[in-house]
């Protein structure tokens, strides 16, 4: 169906999914955490198509196109929810249409009520139908929230890999502290291997979003905000930043490619092999705001991270003064709390 | 001298936004080369400018945002054509910049400057017509309020033409926003401009809410008290509560920006998320000061189009007094994605879908309104089914956003942008045309052209859905929002349908103005009477217009609908009109405008640093203020079987 899409130019869109399911049951109303399983299909591809359907063409839509766990089931969430409000909100957008037109004035075979303004009766009905939904809703929004609390670890048989991530003008910087290397605009991962991501920034507010992952989390100066992902897929993902971050903040992309753990030990030995090192000096170069296209460090200073956290490494507020003193401790001592 | 004013500070360097400023310029000067020739000033002044009515204050309100929402709309339309453009690999017309400054603006102007001053200028008419009074409680405050509000919208407008405006979205994060990365004077208009207007909506909440609480009809209780008094008694407490907030929050901005604090800096103790958290608890009531006043909108029109009473007054009465209470429980939904744990998560998530449960119960009891009558399909009734089907849709949406993970991947995104369109054009425009379209002939002694109407409501609904529905897809398409090129090839024809959308919603608005132009060209064929749409509420038993003092007797109410009951005859007792006893009215004051007119000097002048054009700008507002505590003379007897104008 993407083929006849006039515009289609890139090969960012993914592949098929691999089918999520979209009935309520099948969302897993327990708090315990995402596993890196598949959700498999339950019952309704057909409200899958329908859906597609509705909205086109289905591989488009990448943030309801999940490449893993936390994505597939962000997707539910987001179907769950939808049909739940469609059935109450198409049903009273009718009734809207309906009821004015039969009661329109000069239609005939109605009656006219002109003193009717109260019934208990209803009164209570209307009261309770929105509260009932809500009731469901909300559960699912507590049940949800902490289930895909993005500071949760996702289990898996895989050991999980540490990705530190900084956003700058206009780039993002991924750190790989285990293999020493780093990278710019290209995010590499392995696939069914938990990802634990720490991101801060270097500069303004950002946030981190791969939609076919799931879970965008902002990325703050001077603090550390935790994201926990996994891809079962290999694809070459769209990565962004959602929050507004300047002039250049359209360019403010990456990719995230999702490989396997073999093309993944190659890639981190490739980029080894790369002769450029970040030290204070190359990342306080990064520091000039613009976008940058995708490149690698084959060896990075150690604790660089946390030294750009408790911003004692040099920042943009500081890179006019000489001395990089550090002006006070890591604002958010237990990581992650974001506020 | 000039602090940091040089000449640089006019976009010559900018063919488009230099182009815009001089064509605002050319527009407003021949405007006023117009007035001059017609000799219009003195009328202006003594009947407009000075006017201390709240009806002509109501109406000014109103034409301040129809002039602002043609400047919004200009943003708006180069947004839609510039994305437009830049499908398929193109480039668009408008740099970076230029463009994050362009949704800026929009965004500012729209809320600031068209959505409040409609809203708070239809209370102003309505609300003390509807309680049987004679004006607000404090009627030159109101001026004062008006002309303030009038200031900070001529401030954000001069940064056109003289600097720029901030170019960090409408609610400018720091730090983005503080002077490391933002350190031209944009953030400097938008912190004066807001600040000036914030007080003159201050001030005119607290002078609505004294006029609700203190100055209704003899024997108008709480539970008579028609819908829309109560959506303005609950939108005007938000505004005490909230607006004070913002007024801080920017405060400590400035700080930061001119005296080197350290407020939300990322350096220094700074903390950015503080101003994030501060300017959501504004924001949040906010949508609720803007939305309430169009619910009692659709109460007055739906029952008065029905030929029915409200259905569920005093579920309507809680469902208003529920949403103002939780509008202030639900800011950090703005914020789901800072990383606040899971539970903070759920409780302001839950606590965001409870806000839905009173909105449907308003949106049912409007159903059941209709439900037994004998609808017409005026133009105030076509905005407000448009409104019921429309705002649903938002609501559906909103509560989507309001579940913590789901906002995960639709936060930020196109999606979000659809969903608070939908609220606010389906919801608050919507009710905005419904209210004027209904209250024009009570204002102006004549009615609105209704083919046209007509015309222009459907442009507006068929280009609304055209232009924000694709975004509800592109959101779902990862399609974030602010950005300035559409570079995903799939997000191509819905970006361009959003653009014919945009067209079509123009076209509505020239059928507007076009509305405007020919009713006022036909209004002696249009004339109306007092009580022209067969109505429920009092302000329909003023003449149309109604005198300075609105009443020449005020009436003495004994029910709801009291004028339905009147004319139905259902009620007999006397004395429905108090006795005609002379009374006084307030003088005209310039001293609003002469405020007005400090405060910008005052902005102005703090934007570009120029320290003695503030001196004097301060101490000309306190001359003015002094020189007004010392006026004699403050009010006019009027004796109303006179009938003479003060
Ligand atoms: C009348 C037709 C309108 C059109 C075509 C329109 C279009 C747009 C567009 C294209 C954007 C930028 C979206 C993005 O971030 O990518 C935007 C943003 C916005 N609009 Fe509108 N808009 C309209 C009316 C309104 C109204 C009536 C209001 C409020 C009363 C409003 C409030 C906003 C706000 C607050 C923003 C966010 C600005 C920001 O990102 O900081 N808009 N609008
Ligand atoms: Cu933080
Ligand atoms: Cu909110």
């Amino acid at each position: 169906m993407s083929q006849r899409n006039p515009f289609r130019r890139t090969g960012l869109t993914p592949q098929e999914p691999d089918g999520s399911a979209f009935s309520l049951r099948s969302f897993d109303m327990t708090l315990s955490p995402i596993h890196s399983r598949r959700i498999r299909p339950a019952s309704s591809r057909l409200a899958r198509a329908a859906l597609a359907c509705a909205l086109l063409s289905g591989c488009d839509y990448i943030t309801l196109d999940p490449k893993g766990p936390i994505a597939a089931n962000e997707t539910l969430l987001f179907y769950n929810a939808l049909a739940i409000m469609t059935a109450i909100g198409a049903p009273v957008i009718a009734a809207v249409f309906v009821v004015a037109y039969w009661f329109r004035k000069g239609g005939r075979g109605t009656f006219y009520l002109p003193d009717w303004h109260y019934s208990g009766k209803i009164e209570l009905v209307v009261w309770s139908v929105p509260a009932l939904t809500v009731f469901f809703l909300g559960a699912l929004a507590v049940v949800g929230s902490n289930r895909l609390d993005p500071r949760v670890a996702i289990a898996a048989e895989a050991k999980p890999l540490d990705v530190q991530v900084v956003a700058l003008d206009w780039k993002w910087l991924f750190l790989y502290p285990e293999a020493g290397v780093a990278s710019i605009n290209e995010l590499a991962l392995p696939i069914d291997t938990p990802i634990h991501f720490r991101l801060t920034s270097a500069t303004v507010m950002n946030s981190f979003f791969i939609p076919n992952l799931g879970s965008q989390i902002y990325a703050m100066g001077a603090m550390e905000t935790r994201l926990n992902l996994l891809a079962h897929e290999p694809g070459d993902y769209l990565g962004l930043s959602a929050q507004l971050s300047g002039a250049h903040f359209t360019d403010m992309r990456f990719t995230a490619r999702a490989m396997s753990a073999d093309d993944f030990a190659a890639w981190i030995a490739q980029a080894r092999r790369n002769p450029d090192k970040l030290d204070r000096d190359a990342y306080g170069a990064l520091l000039k705001p613009a976008p940058e296209s995708p490149r690698v460090f084959g060896a990075v200073e150690s604790k660089l991270f946390d030294a750009i956290v408790a911003r004692t490494a040099p920042t943009p507020e500081n890179a006019a003064a000489c001395a990089p003193a550090p002006r006070r401790a890591t604002q958010d001592a237990s990581a992650g709390k974001g506020t | 001298m000039f602090g940091r004013l040089t000449l640089a500070a006019i976009p010559t360097g900018e063919p488009i936004a230099l182009g815009a400023a001089l064509a605002v310029l050319a527009v407003v000067l021949a405007t006023l080369a117009w007035l001059t020739w017609r000799g219009a000033w003195p009328y202006l002044w003594r009947e407009w400018i000075t006017s201390v009515d709240h009806k002509r204050i109501g109406i000014m309100y109103c034409a301040l945002g129809l002039v602002m929402l043609l400047r919004g709309f200009s943003d708006a339309l180069m947004m839609r054509t510039h994305l437009a453009l830049t499908v398929g690999g193109g480039s668009g017309y408008l740099p970076p910049d230029h463009y994050n400054q362009i949704f800026s603006a929009h965004g500012v102007i729209m809320i600031f400057f068209v959505a409040m001053p409609f809203v708070v200028g239809l209370m102003n008419f309505v609300t003390p017509l509807q309680l049987g009074g004679r004006d607000v409680a404090f009627p030159v405050l109101n001026s004062v309020s008006f002309w303030l509000t009038a200031a900070g919208a001529l401030l954000v407008n001069l940064s056109l033409g003289i600097g720029n405006f901030e170019r960090a979205g409408w609610l400018p994060y720091p730090p983005l926003s503080e002077t490391t990365y933002s350190p031209d004077v944009g953030v400097d208009y938008w912190a004066w401009s807001l600040q000036i207007a914030g007080v003159g909506t201050l001030m005119s909440g607290v002078n609505l809410l004294a006029t609700i609480l203190k100055t209704r009809a003899r024997g108008m209780r709480y539970t008579r008290m028609p819908m829309f008094c109560w959506t303005a008694l609950a939108a005007n407490l938000l505004i005490v509560a909230a607006f004070p907030i913002l007024t801080a929050t920017i405060a400590m901005l400035t700080l930061d920006r001119m005296a080197g604090f350290h407020f939300f800096t990322n350096d220094a103790g700074g903390n950015p998320m503080m101003f994030v958290n501060l300017v959501w608890a504004w924001g949040h009531p906010e949508v609720y000061i803007l939305i309430l006043p169009c619910f009692g909108i659709f109460s007055e029109v739906v029952p008065t189009f029905s030929r029915k009473p409200l259905f569920g007054y005093r579920s309507m009465v809680a469902a208003t007094m529920a949403i103002c209470v939780l509008s202030f429980m639900v800011w950090l939904h703005h914020f789901f994605t800072m990383g606040a744990g899971a539970n903070i998560n759920a409780v302001f998530g839950v606590l965001s879908m409870i806000i839905a449960v009173p909105t449907g119960v308003k949106v049912f009891n409007w159903l059941f309104t209709m439900y037994g009558g004998k609808v017409e399909f005026s133009v105030p009734m076509l905005w407000s089914l448009a409104f019921m089907s429309t705002f649903v849709i938002g609501g559906m949406t909103g509560v989507l956003l309001a579940i913590p993970p789901v906002d995960f991947v639709v936060h930020n995104s196109q999606f979000l942008v659809a969903h608070f369109h939908n609220v606010i054009i389906g919801g608050v425009l919507f009710g905005v045309f419904a209210g004027v379209n209904y209250w024009f002939p009570k204002a102006f002694g004549f009615m609105l052209d209704e083919r046209l109407g007509k015309a222009a409501f459907w442009c507006w609904v068929v280009g609304f859905y055209l232009a924000f529905m694709p975004l509800y897809a592109l959101g779902l398409m990862g399609m974030t929002r602010r950005l300035n090129v559409a570079y995903m090839p799939q997000w191509g024809p819905w970006t361009l349908v959003a653009a014919v959308g945009a067209l079509v919603i123009f076209a509505g608005i020239l059928l507007m103005l076009a509305q405007l132009y020919v009713s006022i060209r036909r209004r002696a064929a249009l004339r109306a009477g007092d009580d022209p749409w067969d109505a429920r509420t009092l302000e329909w038993a003023a003449s149309s217009p109604p005198p300075a003092w609105n009443f020449d007797r005020l009436p003495v109410v004994a029910c709801l609908d009291e004028l339905w009951a009147r004319k139905t005859g259902a009620r007999k007792e006397t004395p429905l009109w108090l006795d005609d006893k002379p009374f006084h009215m307030p003088r005209n004051s310039a001293i609003g405008v002469a405020l007005a007119a400090a405060a910008t000097f005052f902005g102005f002048a703090m934007v570009w640093r120029i320290d003695w054009l503030a001196i004097a700008a301060a101490l000309a507002a306190l001359t003015a203020v002094i020189g007004f505590a010392a006026r004699r003379n403050l009010e006019v007897a009027v004796a109303p079987n006179e009938k003479a104008p003060a």
